[in-house]
């Protein structure tokens, strides 16, 4: 697999580090505990495209949101936070 | 002996011989050939035996695909089991040995199996050897293990160099066959690069464009995403023996070619039966016969050609038995100019022969039965596409009625299939013919594993219907050649078993490796002190002159401690730890994680990552920071100092360092991205040395420059500077304590690491000055209760470390809600404290569990464990511990139980810190 880093070009996989689900947002003032929870710990498993936290930390340590089908392993998009 | 030389023709040089050996007996060959071309050269037609029924096996095809030719290379470390003698290139010296055989190739002791055969069919272990059950793993899988296989491991470290590389190119063409190449040249030509490889070891083609890569014995295994490829480049008898070549290509063309299916008869894996293409390999491309006079089964036209290199060759044509109904005119009429004789509709029943073929019994269109002699039988079921690497991408194959074969479904992106691995001008005139009937003697699939037609029948009658399971039940189709010649027989075989069709029947799934690649060659260099990279501390030169043992800590080359004659590890780090509590010590603490942060918001962003407060900081002063996870439990901590308004250096743990620093980019990139905040690791930069003691000052006074005052009113606990040392190096300065003395750490840049060490000893000199190593550290970190490693384990929150105080309720930060549910603050939950033995001598270890006297012990009463323990050289035992409702409990007496090591006895619970609870000591 490869990354079309906005920095350095497409790279290889190894480069690169995936760490989380890039849908979900930090909660913000007056969120509820529940708030944080879904935040925290509750994820999507869909069978689709989704959004996808990758850190370039082998190379400029971008952190960058992949678009991915996690189907074909299709990289639709990388876009900076 | 019936496999013969062609007085010319081939590619070899007849100029070179080469002396080679097999099973001990000398033999000679030419530059050109392989193992297989010249053993049939030399007559041999016996290679080895077969996996369960120890069968007399020979060379089966010309390629990679062959199933039965696996032979050992070499002797020692260098011996290599199950390589294909087909695509051995012969080289001087080479000594190959056959397998699966005792004591010897033709009298094989284990060949009685084959009389035992009703008992070894598919699943035959499953069955017979039930019971006792406890039977199997002592007695029956070792010798089935003994009595079954292929070639042996060598057992020993692999001696050889293997070496990986990466490629680009725009066009990635594989296969170098006529179409090939013409898509390589056609490619070329749009001034694109150009990369060809191919598994055989051909010389590179004539004229071809210099922007075209040709590689050689080179085969492409894999497709992954993105335009990614892994090749094996095999380099005979040389150093690197493989190189494994990952290849990015923009378009990837397929030009993989067709691979034969053999007909499927009685006796099939005699040796003599071959595939007809390869006959025909063998008498082009290394101008040998296998045979004097062969038989030719087969049912389309394709393999017809080899009716007239036969008869140019004058080699002996014993007949040519067509399946079809109806031979072909082709056929027909290259019989005749060759003067052969062509059984139209007629059905090969058997091999018959002990060590190699003498004659084939057929049966003719009218029903009679005929006996033919000859010593070879080139036989042709037809060809599949060879789409191994499209179907690897997940793309189901797709039947094709018309020739008879699997093609390649949805094909990898930017992909391309071309030629007859696409399935275009082959299997002309076919007509499937996928084996002679359910006839006594054994009819082979899958020569690699024994699989018989009758075992694929076996496996569907049984309840393993899909094609999965027929391979699972049966092994057809696993081990080195993955079924290259037997998995489309097997597939209609088990359809006409079934009563359905063949793409009903499905395909296995193809995974990749296409072919063996070695793990040494997927390792590369990366092996033994090559597997990953050392960092040396930058006074690790000074260490070594000092005499200190090392430890690796992660990636780092620490010193752990420092022995004098006759010292063992405890008494060196007794030492160290007396030299720091009486005099002065050093220790190198640049492997703490040291991140610069920069910006006007530098300030708010500590605010937002760790939990306690930062605005108030001033200018020249260091704080101990907590950070947490957004889950609520604690991250890392360590200090961090404030240089200048927007200027600060964080310390991390030398464990976190690297993951801090993604956490760190991650709330200044993702999260917080509006603050103007920039960040940098400066580990490598700074060498970082702590200077720790009573006589710290006065040896630090010894070596700072003038203006700078070390005294505790211009540098109090906690004070942090920059500024110039030994008349002008720059350096920076914290006073900060990790033993619980007077203490500095001082900075320098890394190239002067060695040298701060050596003026810091001689400046420390009239003081007793020792550098001290890990050991010395970790016992005096436990002697003050600092967490550590062991603590900071993931599972701990700032409540169970005694640092709640530095959660501030005035501020948001990461994991500042989390922390705070009632889970995480419960003060039930296992709590740091301090335990001493009870008899003041007992050595406490960390592991042990906790639990109240005089209960059973069991899980149901574990309060917690031993986190950290130590001798303290002032104190006795000592040790860390988590312990359920911990505070509360200071001065009760608990079991400290350890039945692995035996460790059973009772501690007093202390407060944590041991050692100067006051802290008298570090603000002196």
């Amino acid at each position: 697999m490869r990354i079309a880093c906005p920095y350095c070009g497409p790279r290889g996989l190894e480069e690169f580090l995936y760490t989380q689900d890039a849908s979900v947002t930090r909660p913000g003032a007056g969120a509820t505990g529940q708030d944080w929870v879904d935040y925290v710990y509750i994820r999507e498993n869909t069978k689709a495209p989704r959004k996808e936290f990758w850190y370039h930390s082998a190379g400029c340590h971008a952190w960058l949101i992949l678009t991915r089908d996690v189907v074909t392993h299709e990289i639709m998009a990388v876009d900076l936070p | 002996m019936s496999g013969y030389r062609l007085p010319t023709g081939g590619h070899i040089n007849r100029n070179i011989a080469i002396p080679f050996s097999f099973d001990g007996k000398a033999y000679t060959g030419f530059a050109g050939d392989t193992l297989a071309s010249a053993l049939l050269a030399n007559g041999v037609k016996l290679v080895g035996r077969s996996f369960k029924y120890h069968r007399p096996r020979g060379i089966f095809t010309a390629g990679s695909e062959e199933p039965s030719a696996l032979v050992e290379l070499g002797q020692g470390a260098c011996r290599e089991p199950n390589t294909r003698a087909t695509m051995v290139e012969l080289f001087n010296g080479l000594e190959a040995s056959s397998q699966n055989r005792f004591p010897s190739l033709k009298y094989d002791a284990l060949a009685i199996n084959n009389l035992f055969s009703p008992l070894l069919a598919a699943g035959f272990y499953y069955k017979t050897f039930m019971w006792p059950a406890k039977f199997w793993e002592r007695v029956y899988e070792p010798l089935i293990r003994r009595a079954a296989g292929l070639g042996r491991n060598a057992g020993l470290p692999d001696p050889d160099f293997y070496e990986k590389t990466t490629e680009f190119c725009d066009v990635l063409v594989v296969g170098a066959g006529t179409d090939g190449l013409a898509v390589a040249r056609a490619a070329a030509a749009q001034n694109g690069r150009v990369i060809v490889c191919d598994e055989y070891p051909a010389p590179s083609p004539p004229d071809l464009p210099a922007n075209v890569t040709f590689l050689p014995r080179t085969t492409v295994f894999a497709i992954y995403d993105g335009g990614t490829y892994a090749a094996l480049t095999h380099l005979p008898n040389a150093s690197p023996r493989q190189r494994l070549v990952r290849v990015v290509a923009g378009r990837g063309i397929i030009a993989t070619g067709a691979l034969e299916r053999p007909l499927v008869f009685a006796n099939n894996d005699l040796p003599g039966v071959m595939l007809a293409g390869a006959v025909a390999d063998y008498i082009i491309r290394y101008a040998v016969s296998p045979g004097r006079n062969i038989l030719l089964a087969l049912n389309n036209d394709d393999s017809a050609v080899l009716i007239p290199l036969l008869a140019a060759a004058n080699i002996g044509i014993a007949g040519i038995v067509d399946t079809r109904r109806k031979s072909s005119d082709l056929v027909y009429r290259l019989a005749r100019e060759a003067d052969a004789s062509v059984f139209a509709g007629a059905t090969i029943l058997a091999a018959q022969g002990r060590l190699g073929v003498k004659s084939a019994v057929i049966k003719q269109h009218n029903g009679t039965m005929l006996r033919l002699p000859c010593d070879t039988i080139a036989t042709s079921g037809g060809f599949n596409p060879n789409i191994a690497l499209t179907a690897q991408f997940d793309a189901k194959p797709v039947w094709n009625e018309t020739i008879c074969a699997f093609t390649a479904g949805m094909l990898p992106p930017c992909a391309r299939i071309i030629g007859k691995a696409a399935g275009q001008g082959i299997n002309a005139g076919i007509e499937p013919h996928w084996h002679s009937g359910f006839s006594p003697g054994k009819s082979f699939v899958d020569l690699q594993n024994d699989v018989t037609v009758k075992d694929i029948k076996l496996a569907s009658q049984e309840g393993f219907c899909a094609v999965e399971q027929v391979k699972r039940y049966t092994t057809l189709g696993m081990a080195a050649d993955q079924g290259k010649t037997a998995n489309v027989n097997a597939l209609a075989i088990l359809a006409e078993a079934r009563g359905i069709s063949i793409p009903e029947a499905g395909t296995t799934r193809f995974r990749p490796p296409y072919t063996p690649v070695s793990i040494g060659a997927l390792a590369g260099a990366h092996k033994g002190k090559h597997f990953k990279p050392v960092r040396l501390a930058p006074t690790h030169e000074f260490s070594q002159a000092q005499g200190a043992v090392a430890v690796e800590s992660g990636l780092w080359l620490r010193a752990q401690y420092y022995p004098r004659a006759g010292e063992g590890w405890l008494a060196a780090a007794t030492r160290e730890v007396n030299t720091v509590r009486n005099a002065v010590g050093i220790c190198d603490v640049t492997t703490l994680g040291k991140i610069d942060i920069q910006g006007p918001d530098a300030a708010k962003f500590l605010e937002c990552v760790y939990t306690n407060s930062w605005a108030s900081l001033p200018i020249g002063r260091v704080r101990y920071g907590l950070m947490l996870r957004e889950d609520g439990f604690v991250m890392d901590d360590g200090t961090t100092a404030r240089l200048g308004p927007e200027h600060f250096v964080m310390t991390t743990t030398t464990a976190n360092a690297a993951k801090v620093m993604q956490h760190l980019e991650f709330c200044a990139q993702v999260l917080w991205k509006h603050l103007e905040v920039s960040l940098i690791s400066v580990t490598d930069q700074w060498a970082q040395i702590a200077v720790a003691g009573p006589k710290s000052r006065a040896t630090l006074a010894k070596i700072v420059d003038d203006p700078f005052d070390v005294s505790n009113d211009s540098c109090p606990y906690m004070a942090c500077a920059g500024l110039t040392i030994c008349g002008g190096t720059p350096a920076r300065l914290f006073r900060l304590s990790f033993s619980g003395e007077l203490a500095y750490e001082i900075a320098v840049p890394a190239r002067y690491g060695n040298a701060l060490a050596e003026k810091l000893m001689q400046a420390g000199a009239e003081f007793g000055i020792a550098p001290y190593g890990t050991e010395a550290l970790g016992i005096m970190r436990i002697e003050k209760g600092h967490p550590a490693g062991p603590e900071l384990n993931g599972q701990t929150t700032a409540h169970d470390l005694g640092l709640h105080k530095l959660l501030s309720t005035k501020k948001d930060f990461i994991g500042r809600t989390m922390a705070a549910r009632p889970a995480l603050t419960n003060p039930a939950r296992p709590t740091l404290v301090g335990l001493r033995p009870e008899d003041g001598t007992t050595t406490l270890r960390a592991g042990s569990h906790l639990l109240p006297i005089g209960v059973p012990a069991t899980a149901a009463h574990d309060q917690g464990h031993v986190t950290s323990a130590a001798r303290s050289p002032t104190l006795g035992p000592i040790a860390l511990a988590l312990l359920a409702d911990g505070p509360a409990r200071l001065g009760e007496k608990i079991r400290v139980y350890d039945p692995v090591r035996q460790g059973d006895c009772i501690a007093r619970v202390v407060s944590p810190v041991h050692y100067d609870p006051a802290g008298t000591r570090l603000h002196a």
